[in-house]
């Protein structure tokens, strides 16, 4: 290849990458290392300071913590979610998609609303009291399994789905009894999409926060919620910057562990591309009714317990509080209705879900050559799911409190919509990439040797096939944006709130208004992330993305 | 539309910066008040075209009309900032010290604010407004800088029928908490992390003073349940008809029992010896960009439309004693005679060292 070509193709390459490196380099990065430097170095590197930190036994005894309950959280999780994927996505039967739509919402609900379900299932006088696990670490590995089964159905009933079916039928033909089949061929092809969800599902464990305060009753500690606690409570920076590099570091091994299992999942996605799924039959009974009954408890018991406390009204039940969220709040606990917050959250959400979905696409395409830049890049845009939103929140306070290269951005309701953008974009990413470099690299090669420059390529060969994908993306990103409180709370305005921060203001005032509002509003919310799971279902590829 | 007039409010921010001059004396001791600015001579409109930012906790609320007509009468635009809770806003303001947030802040109560007047956070300025006479009473000593907008009361709430007849008896007070009588049945917030639960620990330290260590270790014994929130002690554990849960006794305010009258019959009410009162205060930040705004905005607060109007949006108190409290408060949420109190700087020595006290004879 001519020097010039090459030269040329590197410029492209890196003002590609630009656009999603300064985007993130901006709102992630700058913000981090700046409350890191400000925690760590004081007029130079403070070596005692930071080892003292390191050596405190709340620290290890976070850390162990933070590993045990993102253990027991991601081993409950597979074990219901991958039978769940066999049902829901390798078997094929009416109302699926409902279920599926439905298995998505506990993703997107506030941590207080589901605490509440938990306690009323675990408490002193709730009808699982018996096994004493109310504020213990068990309630907080269950809320866990109850948020990210989802995740592992979803990554790995995509790759279910579209195992070729036949593989196991030979062998079953060469001799292999119906247990051989599974354990020498099932299970191996299978194995990189397990451990692909399991990194994930780890990540999202690890940093959860209001899960395991509330679940705990704070009597259990982990990294998230010791950083949470010396920046909120102590302002001991120095010790939540060494929390937070201990966490990056632990998150970063996570990533590396869970690249290398993308990177054997993505060779099987790259040779069969078939529809795998079939029909239930009567026979499937005995796997799905026992599946969907686990299922249904795990999930429909606490979204039972919402819906229920959404329609309490003095004496009795009733829809008071869903006609409530279209009149403006009776003691103006908001600024405005709920209908109006919900507006604000879907409109922050569509900018959100674009410019995420947009950069997505311009790292996936990076993506889809494989190499040490695009891995490097891949791995940059998982950060912001292992890194505690309290010190990023904190960061974007302190470095976007001023006019950046002459926008000023402060108070502003974009920032709102990109802090959603940055929380957002690893799952897009997640969901594009596999899909980018699972087409044929030959089909391009046709092209260009047909004379298409590669701008053409991208949009005759590429966008055809990550079209579904990326609707499947868009969807996950507005769901994602729609939920999102942590990085929100820091910076939505008082008198715009999005319909979390309204649940969560809502929740802070007493009056069996305000709370069944609050859990009406829930309700909506759970309605319309259930909605939009379904409708990007429908956009879904046979050959599954990671999630 | 609200998108494009956001980014025409920062715009105009951007233009005020540069015409508003810093006026306030950088290098001013936080406890040098010899010499306090009064207040300006606000004349109408005297702000137009100007903006000032009012920093805030997300609780803060006020009646779009109230602040249509501060807008209109001083010309100015109110842009609001809510960076968090009401815990984590000082901590804020003292990292973001060097570059404000905004003008004036609005949230900082009497346990934080010892720590934010320390770091000097705040230009002194004390208002001439008639209700700024009531907000003395409250007045940090030995600083200028914080003016009392409100105070609410921390308290014990109880569910009135569990307690309807003699068996069991309403607790007398704080200490009979600890007996066999009333074993599992009080639900409190963590200190740590929820700004009425660190209101009543220091309760507990005001009422037993050093012996405050014991009557926890017995709350404890007693089958005293923890939780992170306010939210989730009064909407998940408060036994009160309204909510179904398996504490009669929770964590909650003297404000609260209002908001429990079913078919006009209250159903809880508030312990009034057991309260400790939380005052909330408004200042101008150092460094601000329109300090004469800022002090305007304070003026604002202590003013009767503002001050009315308290009680109904922010769940709280006014400090005036000019402007009247809803009929249902006065009837249903009387306010402690003799609330618990302890001094601000006193919570500022000692908060950390109490609260890991605290965490560990409760959860170690």
């Amino acid at each position: 290849m001519p020097v010039g070509r090459r030269l040329t193709r590197h410029l492209t390459w890196w003002g590609l990458a630009a656009v999603p490196l300064v985007f993130l380099g901006v709102f992630f990065v700058w913000p981090l290392l700046t409350v890191l430097i400000r925690g760590l170095w004081d007029g130079g590197f403070d070596w005692a300071g930071t080892w003292a930190v390191v050596v405190d036994s709340r620290t290890a005894d976070a850390l162990v913590t933070t590993a045990l309950l993102a253990s027991l959280g991601t081993a409950g999780s597979l074990a219901l979610g991958i039978p769940g994927a066999y049902v829901l996505y390798r078997l094929r039967w009416r109302g699926q998609a409902t279920v599926r739509g439905i298995a998505a919402v506990p993703f997107v609900l506030p941590t207080i609303v589901v605490a509440t379900a938990f306690t009323a299932l675990l408490g002193r006088s709730g009808p699982l009291a018996f096994l004493g696990w109310d504020q213990s670490v068990w309630a907080i590995a269950l809320a866990m399994v109850f948020y990210n089964t989802a995740v592992v159905m979803r990554i790995v009933g995509g790759t279910w789905a579209s195992l070729d079916p036949r593989t196991a039928d030979a062998a079953r033909t060469l001799g292999a009894n119906r247990r051989q089949a599974w354990w020498h061929v099932t299970v191996p092809a299978l194995m990189p999409a397990v451990a692909s969800a399991a990194s994930v599902v780890f990540l999202f464990c690890a940093t959860s926060f209001g899960v395991v305060l509330v679940m705990g009753g704070t009597r259990i500690n982990t990294i998230e919620t010791e950083i949470w606690l010396q920046v909120n409570q102590y302002l001991d920076m120095r010790a939540a910057a060494v929390l937070s590099v201990i966490q990056l570091a632990f998150v970063v091994g996570i990533l590396a562990v869970s690249a290398w299992a993308r990177r054997r999942r993505e060779r099987v996605l790259g040779t069969r591309t078939v529809d795998g799924t079939r029909p239930a039959t009567v026979r499937d009974l005995r796997v799905m009714v026992p599946v969907l009954t686990v299922l249904g408890l795990l999930m429909a018991a606490p979204l039972f317990s919402l819906v229920e406390r959404s329609l309490r009204i003095p004496g009795g039940h009733g829809i008071d509080h869903y006609v409530a969220l279209f009149t403006d709040p009776p003691r103006s606990v908001l600024p405005v209705s709920v209908w109006q917050a919900t507006m604000n959250s879907l409109v922050t959400a569509v900018i959100a879900a674009g410019i995420a979905t947009a950069l997505g696409l311009i790292v996936a395409a990076l993506n889809a050559a494989r190499g040490r830049r695009a891995a490097t890049l891949d791995a940059l845009v998982m950060m912001p799911l292992g890194v505690s939103s309290v010190v990023v929140g904190l960061g974007m306070l302190l470095t976007l409190n001023r006019s950046v290269v002459g926008f000023d951005l402060r108070g502003s309701w974009w920032l709102v919509a990109f802090a959603q953008a940055v929380v957002a974009l690893p799952l897009v990413v997640r969901t594009l990439i596999p899909q980018a470099r699972a087409i044929d690299p030959r089909m391009r090669s046709a092209a260009s040797t047909l004379g298409a420059r590669p701008w053409r390529v991208w949009a005759s060969v590429d966008w055809p096939l990550l079209r579904r994908p990326f609707g499947l993306a868009l969807g996950f990103a507005f769901a994602i944006s729609l939920g999102e409180f942590g990085a929100t709370s820091f910076l939505a305005r008082p008198d715009r709130p999005t319909l979390p921060t309204a649940i969560f203001r809502l929740l802070g005032r007493p009056g069996l208004e305000n709370m069944g509002m609050a859990f009406a509003a829930a309700v909506l919310l759970a309605f319309l992330t259930a909605g939009i799971m379904m409708t990007s279902e429908r956009m879904r590829t046979t050959v599954g993305g990671d999630l | 539309m609200r998108i494009m007039r956001t980014a025409a409010f920062a715009a105009a921010t951007i233009a005020t910066v540069t015409l508003a001059a810093c006026t306030s004396d950088a290098d001013a001791e936080p406890t040098n008040s010899a010499t306090p600015t009064t207040s300006p001579t606000t004349s109408a409109q005297g702000f137009a075209g100007q903006s000032v930012t009012l920093v805030t906790h997300d609780s803060f609320n006020v009646p779009e009309e109230v602040l249509a007509s501060f807008e209109e009468e001083t010309g100015l635009t109110v842009e609001f900032a809510a960076p968090g809770d009401a815990g984590s806003l000082v901590n804020q303001l003292i990292l973001t010290k060097d570059a404000p947030l905004g003008d004036v802040v609005f949230g900082v109560d009497n346990t934080f604010a010892s720590r934010a007047v320390a770091e000097g956070v705040f230009a002194d300025y004390t208002s001439s407004v008639p209700a700024a006479a009531d907000a003395d009473q409250y007045a940090v000593p030995g600083s200028e800088g914080l003016t009392a907008i409100d105070y609410s009361d921390v308290c014990l709430n109880y569910d009135l029928a569990t307690f309807a007849g003699d068996d069991p008896a309403l607790p007398s007070d704080l200490g009979a908490l600890t007996g066999a009588d009333y074993a599992d049945m009080l639900s409190v917030s963590n200190p740590a992390t929820s700004s009425p639960g660190l209101a009543f620990l220091l309760a507990t330290i005001a009422e037993f003073g050093d012996e405050w260590e014991t009557y926890w270790q017995d709350l404890a014994d007693n089958g005293l349940r923890v939780t992170a929130s306010w939210s989730d002690t009064y909407y998940t554990d408060f036994a009160a008809p309204n909510y179904g849960g398996d504490y009669p006794i929770v964590l909650s305010y003297a404000s609260s029992p209002p908001f429990e009258v079913v078919d006009s019959e209250p159903t809880t009410a508030a312990m009034l010896n057991t309260c400790f009162r939380q005052v909330e205060y408004a200042g101008v930040l150092e460094g601000a960009e329109n300090p004469e705004a800022a002090q305007a905005v304070i003026d604002w607060m202590l003013s009767d439309e503002f001050q009315a109007a308290i009680p109904e949006n922010m769940y709280v108190y006014p400090v005036s004693q000019q402007v009247e409290i809803p009929a249902e408060w006065a009837e249903y949420a009387p306010l402690s005679d003799a609330p618990l109190t302890l001094d601000p700087q006193e919570i500022s020595d000692n908060r950390d060292e109490w609260i890991d006290t605290w965490t560990s004879i409760l959860l170690g």
